[in-house]
């Protein structure tokens, strides 16, 4: 295996990744597809309700969307590997990635669709107190607040849908915001707002955790006044963005100053011949499931034109 | 069913905490998306090294008596129990291989 030469290695598996297997795989270009070893599937995976991704007007949890992605690109005939790729060598013609088991897959194109990972506080009690009471994923860790005061900080989308699906666990949750109103879309906003169980800590920002085995409090300052005080809380789950996983490619393809790739106008491509990107790894601006997934069909609609042009030489 | 057991409130103290192995329990529910990733890498785990470490599963939503008596505040955590006591706690989904070298002293 590892000595063939493939068309097409897609990194990656969210909504860009599967959308580009499904494309590369019924152009034949036989896609391996690295899923990542605990990622596979992508943000989707810790979601509930999608209720924005056309062709679903009843909504779809977004595990469920993912796996028929998943499906739907395995009938193409995708060669799926559930495994990270820990090393990848991108500048030359034939391009090598080696996965968590050591084992080498060459091909003369790759497409990147790493997405993004959840941006931590960067305060000193974070990773003592993760699984303690802090956490990042509200469908995988809520059901443990049952009539519990907890908090969630950001004001995005985000932040909203993890508030909102842990009113039905929590006896409330204070939204903790930098700003004076919710970054959120208006619809997700007027939720938030018209819920009883929310509660909001506006102008704030969380400063130190308090608490030795679990978490049993958040110091906030008030970013106008520099006031600060204690919010008693047992759980604190963390929505402030993400950030580009870019790390594997990082001084081989071409990053702007917040870790995304940069590709060209009009397409995916990158600084490196061969290599293409799309999804969150690309994307600061719209970062939706079907954003990501056009880019993804673009991506491999660009691998399979590089490739026709490579094997007509 | 595969190389994994389940383990409920009822049964803890007979299958784990009296084992004469090392037990790993992985408390997880159907909810959860990076339980269910980590579950086969479990099932291969154990497979593999089930004469050395005995793996069960533990069904948060129907066992919630021992998720919260082990202060359990997120999922997949992943607790090695021997002689009745916690010697191991892994929080969160991770690949095979950090897994691995996790459970080294076990293995």
């Amino acid at each position: 295996m590892s000595q063939d030469i493939n068309d097409v290695i897609i990194i990656g598996s969210g909504p860009a990744g599967y959308t580009a297997a499904v494309y590369a795989a019924r152009a034949q270009l036989k896609p391996i597809v690295f899923e990542g070893a605990v990622t596979a599937g992508g943000a989707l995976m810790n979601t509930t309700e999608v209720e924005n991704f056309p062709g679903f007007p009843d909504g779809i949890m977004g595990p469920a969307l993912m796996e028929n992605m998943r499906a739907q690109a395995v009938k193409f005939g995708a060669n799926l590997i559930t495994d990270d790729v820990t090393v990848a060598n991108l500048t030359s013609d034939i391009k090598t990635v080696i996965d968590g088991e050591g084992r080498e897959y060459r091909a003369h194109s790759v497409i990147l669709a790493t997405g993004s990972s959840y941006r931590e506080l960067g305060l000193d009690n974070e990773k003592r107190l993760s699984g303690h009471g802090v956490s990042w994923c509200a469908t995988c860790d809520g059901f443990f607040f049952r009539d519990q005061d907890i908090a969630v900080v950001g004001g995005g989308d985000s932040a909203v849908e993890e508030a909102t699906f842990l009113t039905r666990f929590a006896s409330s949750v204070t939204m903790i915001h930098r700003r004076d109103e919710l970054r959120a879309s208006k619809i997700m906003a007027e939720r938030a707002h018209n819920d009883p169980k929310i509660k909001f800590a506006w102008n704030s920002e969380v400063i130190d955790l308090q608490g030795e085995a679990k978490l049993s409090g958040v110091t906030l300052r008030d970013i106008n006044t520099g006031e600060t005080r204690e919010l008693s809380v047992t759980g604190l789950f963390v929505a402030i963005g993400h950030d580009p996983r870019s790390e594997l490619i990082r001084g081989q393809v071409d990053l702007d100053a917040q870790g995304y790739v940069l590709t060209g106008a009009g397409t995916t491509a990158t600084n490196l011949p061969g290599v293409f990107a799309c999804g969150d790894l690309v994307d600061h601006t719209y970062r939706q499931a079907i954003t990501a997934a056009g880019t993804g069909c673009s991506a491999a609609l660009d691998a399979e034109r590089f490739l026709a042009n490579l094997h007509s030489k | 069913m595969g190389a994994t057991a389940a383990v409920t409130d009822a049964s803890f103290a007979n299958d784990v905490l009296m084992s004469s192995k090392p037990v790993l329990v992985d408390f997880w529910a159907e909810w959860c998306g990076p339980c269910k990733m980590i579950g086969p890498i479990l099932e291969e785990i154990a497979a593999a090294h089930g004469d050395k470490l005995t793996i069960l599963k533990l069904n948060v939503d129907e066992n919630p008596a021992t998720a919260a008596n082990y202060g359990v505040t997120s999922i997949p955590t992943m607790n090695v129990y021997q002689n009745g006591e916690i010697v191991k706690q892994i929080i969160g989904a991770k690949p095979k291989a950090a897994l691995l070298s996790d459970l080294a002293e076990f293995i």
